[in-house]
């Protein structure tokens, strides 16, 4: 009798129309872009999904004076209960065509469709959700430097540059607080993931949102650059690479300009040895094999107490032999496609230097296809805090395990990072984790858990992380002028 | 894994290192154990859960479903005529198709068993016996003894007992492992094919209070000598759920790993549909390992779950569901 062989459970593609090419959405239209096109591959297959227009600086200059257009004459007039009718009727229809969002997020980039289904588009809808509720209600919302019911004002036109890890949600995380807030938006999706973008401006038309409140410009990084430094926008909000935050932080510095920055991480997950160890290693798991590990807080550095570190590496290894790695449109699949052949390379060369540094190499077994862009799960031991790949981040499904033997040791490794985007603790002792919490230097701490994201929940870095919080009060925070 | 193969009482003092057991060495390593996080337990039972078992893997599944169920009745109102109605249907759950398998086990009162033991002679099915004074095991040992030595006698294959939880809740595990011992002592004599019949282990998992206690619980069932840990007698809420067969998964996984001993699960009750049987097995498979897909390591104590069952193995061979009246009844 054979084993229990899951058999193939492919989702159905034919729930989206994906359409030969795709223009610019500016003023409530569908224009076609000005700097020529650029293909978007499905990164398991490397077949072309689509054409999508290039924005040129004319044309993020025509969707900044549209913006500006949609604030003067509507958005900054209506009521807050009015936009907050726009964004609940936004939520409704992301529920409503879910399915179609999650099968087109993990064609475009690579997840497997259980997560951009059970994760990427529930949280999409909550976002919307949570800050329509409080369009109408910023008087009272606590926000820093006001009296009880004093009007927050907006900033006016935000430029928004979003990554190619989470599309969707991102454009969730930047447009809703947005809009809340009564701004207008410039929003410039990544250059390999453009598609759910493009289908969300359908679904602002659907919800009859006034044109030119949202505008989506598509493009690679000239046309975020032209984005970024145009001086019709108020705020700059930035989620991407450190490296490229650097370079907006530059752009802007000097000028009038607001900016929140959500950058890399090297995140710890801290083990303690006397975690309940199973659902460690599910957190683990979840820390850097979720979404293959394009996740800014991965929790890409295992720190784990000596004492137990050989059990939870045996363990650990035990249950990546049952992720399933491949098609991301099965049902199945833990662990898809990574987003692009430029990423692989990248996560390649880094993992080669975990070996020539003196690391150890464990690759969980499993097949990979021959079509596509793929990294197995990887774990690495003897890894040094002076190794590569303890300081720079992955950003792929690569883990490197490290050592500690007192809490405070573990501290002083978790905080020697320049980054500081989050960081997870796993212990039964709750004073330990109110201790560890109050020291680490990192925005967001997860106890006994990894990877959980709210929309009530801020969200943001220290240092070379970034500034400025996503979610909560704190995120609606960033989008209103200083008091 | 016979009950006469090892001696529990060496094999404990050697697992937790120590020269005399009691209540405080029992104590000192059961606590010792790793915790459970109860929400990390219960994502990682719900996350397995929305595995999408189709076509080719459904049908092995639906065949594996039946071969693992204890085909139950614990009633009061159980007669002889009753009994043989469920022998003849765990035998041939699916009269019109010889292809289906029959079930792993009957399981009824003691005073049954040799009803059963009729019924089932020559079918390979086993006769499992409920004793230990179930479901609530509020009796003298000397009750429980007996009560185990009637059903070992007219030919059990094997006993289901219920630990004293009372005793458990209190501390007093010393107490809870003395008692399993015995019953696994009296499991081993008396019976008229010879041998030992297999003990299963019953913890009651829904008036523990908490996982942590599941966990341990069940390792002192297997430190004990218990042949399979068993969640439930069906007759308290909740009774088995997926989190908590999660939990005896892992220790049973991990009492392999540490002993070579290999150590059954069986989840009972309130497993209805051939739905949360697939899930169940989709858990065993990727927790304890494909070894233990198997009615020698893992059983699910049901009723009405096998009529679902044959419901869905017969919609995937002639493509339709077919009426409740092409099913024979559930007793």
């Amino acid at each position: 009798m054979p084993g229990f062989e899951y058999a193939p459970a492919p989702e159905s593609r034919d729930v989206v129309d994906v359409r030969g090419s795709y223009g610019l959405y500016v003023g409530g239209e569908f224009v076609d872009g000005g700097a020529g096109s650029l293909k978007t591959v499905n990164p398991a297959t490397e077949e072309v999904l689509a054409e999508v227009a290039v924005a040129s600086a004319d044309d993020v200059d025509r969707a900044v004076r549209a913006a500006r257009k949609a604030y003067e004459k509507t958005w900054s007039r209506l009521p807050g209960a009015e936009r907050a009718k726009y964004l609940f009727r936004i939520a409704r229809i992301v529920q409503e065509r879910a399915r179609e969002l999650a099968v087109l997020e993990t064609l475009d980039n690579g997840k497997p469709i259980k997560e951009s289904r059970d994760v990427d588009v529930p949280l999409v809808a909550a976002h919307f959700f949570y800050h329509a509720g409080w369009a109408d209600k910023l008087e009272w919302a606590g926000l820093p430097g006001r009296a009880p019911g004093a009007t927050p004002r907006p900033h006016g036109v935000v430029g928004q540059v979003i990554p190619w890890n989470f599309p969707l949600l991102m454009l969730a995380w930047k447009v809703a607080p947005a809009l809340a807030t009564g701004n207008t938006v410039v929003l410039k999706p990544a250059e390999t993931t453009p598609l759910t973008a493009l289908l969300f401006a359908e679904i602002c038309e659907q919800a009859g949102l006034p044109p030119g409140v949202v505008n989506i410009v598509t493009g690679a990084g000239e046309t975020g650059a032209a984005l970024v430094r145009h001086p019709g926008v108020d705020k700059i909000a930035f989620t991407g690479s450190t490296d490229v935050g650097r370079q907006i932080a530059k752009t802007l510095a000097g000028t009038r300009v607001k900016a929140t920055l959500e950058l890399g991480g090297k995140a710890a997950n801290i083990v303690f040895d006397d975690a309940a160890l199973d659902q460690a290693v599910e957190g683990i798991v979840n820390g850097i094999f979720f979404n293959q590990g394009h996740v800014c807080c991965a929790g890409s550095r295992l720190l784990v107490q000596e004492s137990v570190a050989e059990e939870v590496v045996t363990r650990l290894q035990r249950r990546l032999t049952t992720l399933r790695v491949g098609d991301p449109m099965d049902k199945n699949t833990d662990v898809g496609a990574v987003n692009s052949r430029a990423q692989l390379e990248r996560i390649t060369e880094l993992a080669d230097s975990g070996d020539a540094e003196g690391a150890h190499r464990w690759t969980a077994p499993c097949e990979l296809p021959d079509q596509g862009f793929w990294f197995a799960p990887t774990v690495f031991t003897d890894v040094a805090p002076a190794h590569r790949i303890a300081r720079e981040e992955i950003f792929g499904p690569v883990l490197s395990v490290m050592t500690f033997r007192t809490p405070d040791e573990a501290l002083t490794k978790a905080n020697t990072t320049p980054y500081g985007l989050s960081a997870g603790i796993w212990t039964e002792k709750g004073s330990r984790i109110l201790w560890m919490a109050d020291r680490l230097r990192a925005g967001v701490v997860w106890a006994n858990t990894f990877n959980r994201f709210d929309p009530t929940s801020p969200f943001g870095g220290y240092k070379e992380s970034g500034y400025g919080r996503e979610g909560g009060r704190h995120g609606l925070a960033a989008y209103v002028k200083e008091a | 894994m016979t009950a006469t193969d090892v001696d529990p009482a060496a094999r404990a003092r050697d697992v937790i290192g120590v020269s005399t057991l009691d209540d405080a060495a029992l104590r000192r390593y059961l606590h010792g154990l790793p915790g459970v996080d109860e929400v990390g337990a219960d994502a990682r039972a719900a996350g397995l859960a929305t595995r999408s078992i189709k076509t080719t893997a459904k049908a092995w599944a639906l065949d594996l479903a039946i071969r693992v169920i204890d085909l139950t009745t614990l009633e009061g109102a159980d007669t002889h005529g009753a009994i043989r109605n469920l022998c003849a249907k765990a035998r041939r759950p699916d009269p019109t198709d010889p292809t289906c398998p029959s079930v792993a086990a009957v399981c009824v009162y003691n005073d049954l068993v040799p009803v059963a033991v009729e019924a089932l002679k020559g079918s390979g099915v086993k006769v499992a016996a409920v004793a230990t004074a179930f479901p609530s095991g509020r009796a003298s040992m000397a009750v429980k003894l007996a009560d185990t030595a009637d059903a070992v006698n007219a030919g059990a294959d094997e006993i289901d007992m219920v630990i004293d939880r009372g005793a458990f809740l209190a501390g007093r595990y010393l107490e809870v492992y003395e008692q399993i011992v015995a019953i696994r002592e009296a499991c081993a004599h008396g019976r008229p094919e010879g041998g030992a019949a297999h003990l299963k282990v019953i913890l009651e998992t829904g008036e523990l209070g908490t996982y942590d206690n599941v966990r341990r619980a069940a390792w002192l069932a297997m430190l004990a000598g218990g042949d399979v840990v068993k969640t439930s007698t069906g007759k308290i809420s909740p009774a088995a759920t997926l989190p908590v067969t999660l939990i005896l998964l892992e220790a049973v996984r991990d009492w392999w790993t540490a002993t070579g001993a290999v150590v059954g699960v069986k989840p009972a009750g309130g497993i209805r549909t051939a739905k949360d049987a697939v899930r169940h097995l989709v858990l065993v498979n990727e927790t304890a390992g494909p070894d233990w897909l198997d009615p020698d390591r893992f059983r699910i104590g049901a009723s009405s779950l096998l009529n679902d069952v044959l419901l869905q193995r017969r919609r995937m061979a002639i493509g339709a569901y077919a009426g409740p009246d092409h099913l024979t009844p559930a007793l």
